[in-house]
């Protein structure tokens, strides 16, 4: 890497994205992409909660007025959540999450609910430069 | 929240995990850096954070800086935390004021290419877990008595496997039967697949070692009439001849099985000419079949739009009475009309082939083009042939499912289980926790579950008596403290919307008896969705707690300012 190309990258503007992860698959996927040395862009800061169903709407809406850029979700698949339905509650939530964001001003695609497994590192490296990439093309958040 | 406020010292301890961390970012100015953060009084770069060395530096900064928060930025919590928790718990620093940030498994070992951006990523991700460590809150885990005493509900082969394997192994059991003898379909079978041993010869020595069982108490036309309490403490009461006995009882096994299924209206069933499998159970063990020309027909009621799982016992009945009535009668034509015939494993596909070897004759029959019992014979399509065959008949027998019971819902009420959408007993996971229930400290066991024989039904026995046995077997049971709970302070914040009670998939959320919520921490996993759900924030999920990731959230854009 040359001297010009580190300034070009730095000076172009890439997300912050704060990532919920579920302690038990998401979590565990994520570890696995790093065991795997899958890589992926270094834009997100994960946040550890027991369940997908820990996360509330709250905490998204906070997330964003503070200034990150997008929020990530990541729970079991449905049907493997270690609390038995917490992932489908959280599922139900988001659904309704992206209506009232819209409905505030706020792009939906700056809200990114997944389901990746414990198993699937490389699921979890692909979802995520996914949102990353959904995220960039929104530019910078809007203090609201 | 503690009376006096004491004050928050954390210690950083930054590992470079060889080279695996050290080797892509710098650690040694990141905990230099590290020293810049609130509350930060202490920060050391260790070359392995989790070797003896390393632990012996943790606790160290602890005495040396009388540190009441730590965290460690290395590997992954998943595979550490424990470690740390019980390293810092030797110094006197309760376990739960450890936090963990992971930056490597999620940092450097996924930026490999970009090390600048993992070294301001490591940074971001520590100022977070400072933030974090600063709202910690000690904690303790709960230690609850268990009694060693178990109950069984229903005394089929599954029920008394389970109940002889209880008390075999120690424990005050009871048995409780709703029918007036015990045995469940065993009192009712002729002979059982594979080995055509009688039934009532397996019932007789099952009924014997339950009698000269000394632990084991035995309730017939008896039935369960309420469930409190939780995990290793229920309370129970037992209908017995309209006198109620109770009981304190630490696990439960629910083994009530299945019912049988009568095919009212399909293919003429009369219960003469035209019986089921059950009846002909019952003429063979009286030997009372004189028919020359035998017809079964398979999946009948099952497989079905209205009843679409299959019951996994019917094939190998019939197999079963065919061959018995071939044995008797080997001038006797014994014709199968089936959809597909499930003959799993060595054994049973062997008496497959003992079927076919006696003259048994099986004819598939198409869904779309069911077979018709007439007067005297009956009507199959043949596909092969592209025609009817007509089929003689004296007997027709029909394989009809083994279907739920009617009283699943009383009892799965009672427990706080789910029951399927056919009615049966739906255990905690299909592959993780076959023979639990969600809630802690009932399990299940044959064809409670769907419908099983015999064979499977002794294995399920002792499965779910092994499971039931890990809880009572100790004298305590080890609670998480990192649950769910409605703190005093915010009782008034308490709606009472039930929202709460309505999410918990542990049915550890009630009302008392004063209308208000209460939340028992025994059954409590943490999970967290009521804390999210709760629209006023009344209640608190410890150890992640609002304020707890709130924290996380705004050490990023450094509004925070306390919520």
């Amino acid at each position: 890497m040359t001297q010009t190309e580190t300034k070009t990258e730095s000076e172009e503007w890439t997300p912050k994205i704060i990532a919920f992860l579920c302690n038990w698959c998401s979590y565990a996927g994520a570890d696995l992409a790093g065991v795997s040395r899958i890589q992926y862009p270094p834009n997100i800061r994960i946040v550890r909660v027991p369940c997908s169903g820990r996360v509330s709407p709250f905490f998204i809406i906070k997330s964003l007025m503070d200034g990150w850029d997008g929020v990530v979700i990541s729970g079991c698949h449905p049907g493997d959540c270690h609390y038995i339905s917490g992932n489908l509650v959280a599922r139900r939530r988001f659904g309704i999450i992206r209506d009232v964001l819209e409905f505030f001003g706020i792009e939906p695609g700056r809200v990114n609910f997944m389901w990746a497994s414990a198993a699937e590192g490389e699921r979890f490296a692909v979802l995520i430069r996914k949102a990353t990439k959904i995220i960039k093309e929104l530019g910078p958040i809007k203090k609201f | 929240m503690s009376e006096e406020e004491e004050e928050i010292r954390i210690g950083v301890f930054v590992c470079h995990c060889g080279s695996n961390i050290g080797g892509y970012i710098d650690c040694k100015s990141i905990a230099e850096w590290a020293k810049s953060l609130p509350h930060v009084v202490f920060t050391q770069d260790n070359l392995y954070t989790c070797s003896e060395t390393g632990l012996a530096q943790i606790k160290k900064g602890v005495n040396e800086n009388n540190l009441n928060r730590v965290i460690v930025a290395s590997c992954t919590p998943r595979t550490h935390e424990p470690l740390f928790r019980s390293c810092i718990q030797e110094e006197g620093v309760n376990p739960y004021l450890f936090n963990f940030v992971n930056i490597r498994d999620q940092n450097t070992w996924v930026h490999q290419k970009e090390p600048e951006k993992a070294f301001e990523k490591a940074k971001e991700l520590i100022a977070m877990g400072v933030a974090k460590a600063a709202k910690l809150e000690p904690l303790e885990k709960i230690i609850v008595d268990t009694t060693p005493t178990a109950l069984v509900i229903g005394a089929g082969v599954a029920g008394i496997t389970a109940a002889l394997s209880m008390a075999n192994q120690g424990f005050e059991t009871h048995l409780v039967e709703k029918e007036a003898e015990i045995g469940g379909k065993l009192n009712i079978l002729d002979k059982l697949y594979p080995t055509n041993q009688d039934a009532s010869e397996l019932l007789k020595s099952l009924k014997k070692r339950v009698n000269d069982n000394t632990n084991l108490t035995v309730y017939t036309s008896a039935s369960v009439k309420s469930i409190e309490g939780f995990i290793g403490n229920f309370e129970i009461e037992i209908e017995q001849n309209g006198n109620v006995k109770e009981l304190t009882i630490g696990v439960i096994i629910v083994a009530v099985g299945a019912s049988l299924f009568t095919p009212t209206g399909l293919f003429n069933y009369d219960g003469q000419k035209r019986i089921t499998q059950a009846e002909l159970e019952t003429l063979l063990k009286n030997n009372q079949v004189e028919s020359s020309n035998v017809v079964m027909i398979q999946c009948v009621g099952s497989r079905i739009e209205e009843r679409k799982y299959c019951s996994s016992v019917c094939c190998m009945v019939a197999l079963k009475n065919a061959l018995e009535i071939k044995e008797r009668n080997p001038k006797a034509n014994v014709t199968i009309l089936f959809r597909d015939l499930y003959t799993p494993g060595t054994y049973y596909e062997d008496y497959y082939r003992r079927a076919r070897e006696a003259g048994v004759i099986f004819i598939e029959y198409a869904p779309e083009k069911m077979p018709i019992v007439e007067d005297n014979q009956v009507r199959v399509h043949n596909e092969y042939l592209g025609q009817d065959i007509l089929i003689p008949y004296d007997l027709v027998v029909l394989s009809t499912p083994l279907v739920s019971n009617e009283d699943n819902k009383d009892i799965a009420q009672m427990l706080k289980v789910p029951l399927e959408e056919n009615g049966f007993f739906l255990e905690a996971h299909v592959k993780l926790r076959p023979m639990d229930f969600a809630t802690d400290g009932v399990y299940i066991c044959g064809s409670a579950k769907w419908p099983v024989d015999i064979t499977e039904s002794i294995a399920q026995g002792y499965a779910a008596a092994s499971r039931a046995s890990t809880i009572i077997s100790h004298s305590t049971l080890e609670v998480e403290g990192a649950t769910s709970s409605l703190p005093e302070y915010n009782r008034n914040l308490c709606t009472g919307c039930e929202v709460c009670i309505t999410v918990c998939p542990y049915k550890a959320i009630s009302k008392d008896e004063n209308d208000e919520i209460l939340i028992q921490q025994v059954l409590c996993k943490g999970c967290g969705v009521c804390g999210a759900t709760c629209t006023n924030h009344a209640i608190v999920i410890r150890h992640f707690t609002d304020d707890q990731i709130l924290s996380e959230i705004l050490a990023f854009g450094g509004q925070y300012d306390g919520v």
